[in-house]
């Protein structure tokens, strides 16, 4: 190869690496629209490491606005949506959300999957005024007055599970979460409130989020024989800690486990033969009994193909969509602070069951509810609480 | 510490071993022998647990009743796969990087960018899920240790491990390639001279890291994930281990991988899995202030 096409080669591969790199906005064809319309934004991880997770809760929020304009828009007008890739990249995200916000002028904007990216883009929306709705369940101990909270915060899920349990399965418990603020949030609740209803925690371990090496956690927790272990291992991790604990012995059949972050959508990846007989705690399952979750898994399948499952953050992108639509309609206006003092006791006939927002502290009132793993990777729900007040801000 | 559990902690921590050995010596030979930091070596793995994937799909459909065996038909094709992939590699970039060590690093940390964004397009950002094999799924419980049991899946490692670290090193020491590769190492203008075409063993070297990768991501499949991003899961401790051994030594890097193993399923035991994670690489940069060029540095003149 001469030395000038070498250059030429090295330039165009550059340039082709940099075309991948960039992620491209995807905007719907504007001919498409209407003349009224109202923007909203979308805001999740379409590249990255934690598209994984994010990219579903898209299409599901996309099903959503789809749904809502063939039936008339909102208002009277019709959604136009613009979405934006985060690119699992916490600075990106406050970049995007001010563009959405600055440029696009969007009355809402649904995203946002992990705290830390909540967390980069909550001063954005505070500063131009926008409004978020945060579909992912998470620690708590938040409360913005541009943000509304459409997942469990960590009370509503831990404390009726841990009741639960208790009560059904034993008192010794062993936490086992991956280190960041979710689970030690959560592990933080959990010895609290064990501790005042009488159980005791016999274990507790993190291991960095990404850890594929189990086998001396599991030996640890056959020695310390726990009667539950409650899991907040999440992504990845959960994979390796699954396939490990299979192959060590430990069952469904064999040991009461109770997961707090895997849902129908991770169990293909973990392999549902891993999973059978384990427990999972969330706030909505794909197999729920009601019309308005048929109707939402079938016009999901439909849309998108009838191997793709829904998972508790999919149904909460999908519900915030609706929740901000009816807002909006309560307060005949699009604007902020219209919209959300309309969302106080605003509720609605979810996928999730009658589900409605707290007057005052922007999260919603939502069951809990506890189900075992079939071998299809479905979950078969065992337990579901009344509707549990959100608490974002727990005193024990 | 009941005596199972000691014995499984043993265990652990030679399985363990085993596990770094295979995810190092394909970056051992092209970090170590060739000087060429890949930062893809993460991503070559996962493209082994990709090509598993693909054959246990292409097995379930057409030949469904041998699905018992895709395993290891999986590994093969994984280690073509992922040699064939690295032989492009380097005819296509990193020959021309070789006098330029910063360069490759960037320009393998693109390609590793570029494999993962292409891994989420083409299977989708979703793990997939790898079945274990009927033969390979469970434990083994000895009956003079009522207590413990010992995954297959883990005993199959350390037999993979064991097969891969004897191949390579009769390919390198009682081969005329092996011969080749070793005396470029050593000297590339003399073995120039002496009539070895240099370019061809850098290629076949680098070829054969890449491959070795791809054996350690395939069998990896029946641990952990198999994800777009599962390489990134694996290229730290990767490169501590051969940092660690010492960069020219592939003996460094077993016993690299062993002190780490044993290391990190002992400290596992007693702490918690972040704080034994953080206490290794506190032990690795202590070792490293003393010798900085790893445990086994090869004396070699410059």
């Amino acid at each position: 190869m001469s030395k000038t096409s070498r250059r030429s080669f090295l330039k165009s591969s550059v340039i082709a690496a940099a075309a991948a790199a960039v992620p491209a906005p995807f905007i719907w064809p504007r001919g498409a629209l209407a003349q009224n319309t109202v923007k909203v934004g979308i805001l999740h991880s379409l590249t990255g490491t934690i598209a994984i997770a994010e990219a579903s809760v898209v299409d599901a929020e996309k099903l959503a606005i789809e749904e809502i304009n063939k039936s008339g828009g909102v208002n009277g007008m019709q959604i136009q949506t613009i979405v934006e890739d985060g690119a699992s990249d916490w600075p990106t995200f406050a970049e995007k959300a001010r563009k959405l916000l600055e440029n696009d002028k969007v009355a809402a904007i649904f995203g946002c999957y992990t705290s830390a990216s909540r967390k980069a883009v909550l001063p954005v929306m505070e500063r131009y005024k926008g409004l978020l709705y945060y579909p992912t369940y998470y620690e708590g101990l938040e409360q913005s007055p541009n943000i509304m909270y459409t997942a469990q915060e960590g009370t509503q899920s831990a404390i009726a599970s841990l009741d639960w349990l208790m009560k059904n399965k034993g008192k010794s418990f062993y936490l086992i979460g991956s280190d960041y603020i979710w689970p030690r949030t959560m592990n933080k609740i959990a010895n609290l409130h064990l501790k005042k209803i009488g159980g005791s925690v016999v274990g507790e371990s993190y291991y960095p989020l990404g850890s594929i090496e189990f086998a001396s956690e599991i030996n640890k927790i056959k020695s310390a024989k726990p009667d539950v272990i409650w899991s907040t291992v999440v992504g990845g991790s959960n994979v390796a800690f699954y396939k490990q604990l299979n192959a060590a012995g430990i069952t469904g059949k064999n040991q009461a486990l109770c997961a707090m972050a895997v849902s129908e959508e991770e169990a293909s990846g973990i392999g549902p033969e891993n999973l059978e007989g384990f427990m999972s705690c969330m706030g909505y399952f794909q197999s729920l009994k009601n019309p308005a979750n048929e109707k939402f898994v079938k016009a999901f399948k439909a849309k998108y193909g009838p191997n793709r499952v829904v998972g508790d953050t999919m149904e909460c992108g999908y519900i915030s969509v609706y929740l901000w639509k009816l807002a909006a309609e309560k307060a005949k206006s699009f604007e902020v602070q219209k919209v959300v003092d309309a969302s106080s006791d605003l509720g609605m006939d979810a996928p999730e069951g009658n589900i409605k927002f707290h007057k005052t502290n922007h999260h919603l009132w939502k069951h809990a509810r506890i189900g075992t793993f079939r071998k299809d990777g479905q979950i078969d729900m065992i337990y579901e609480s009344p509707l549990i007040e959100p608490n974002p801000f727990p005193k024990f | 510490m009941t005596f199972d559990a000691f014995a499984m902690q043993a265990f652990n921590g030679l399985s363990l071993f085993t596990i770094l050995v295979l995810m190092a010596l394909g970056l051992a030979i092209v970090f170590g022998l060739m000087g060429v930091i890949n930062m893809a070596h993460g991503e070559l793995m996962a493209l082994g647990a990709y090509m598993t994937y693909a054959t246990s799909l292409f097995f379930r459909q057409y030949l469904p009743g041998f699905e018992n065996v895709y395993f290891l038909v999986g590994i093969l094709i994984a280690f073509l796969v992922t040699f064939v992939f690295g032989l492009l590699l380097e005819r296509g970039l990193i020959r021309f990087l070789y006098k330029r060590p910063l360069d490759t690093m960037l320009a393998t940390w693109g390609v590793s960018l570029v494999m993962q964004q292409a891994f989420r397009q083409i299977f989708g950002p979703k793990e997939v899920g790898v079945p274990t094999v009927s033969w390979l799924q469970g434990a083994w419980s000895p009956s003079f240790l009522p207590g413990s049991s010992f995954p297959l899946s883990r005993i199959f490692i350390i037999g993979l491990a064991l097969v891969v670290g004897i191949a390579l090193y009769f390919f390198l020491f009682r081969t005329r390639w092996g011969l080749r590769i070793r005396a470029v190492t050593q000297n590339r203008a003399m073995s120039g001279a002496a009539g070895i075409h240099t370019e061809r063993v850098d290629a076949l070297t680098f070829a054969l890291g890449c491959g070795l990768a791809g054996i350690a991501g395939s069998s990896f499949t029946m641990l952990a994930s198999t994800g777009p991003v599962t390489g990134q899961l694996y290229i730290v401790d990767t490169f501590i281990v051969v940092v660690f051994g010492g960069v020219e030594s592939l003996l460094g890097t077993f016993l690299s991988a062993f002190i780490i193993g044993q290391a990190q399923s002992t400290f596992e035991y007693f702490m918690s899995g972040s704080m034994a994670k953080a206490s290794i690489l506190l032990l690795v940069i202590v070792a490293l202030y003393f010798r900085p060029n790893g445990l086994f540095a090869s004396k070699v003149r410059r």
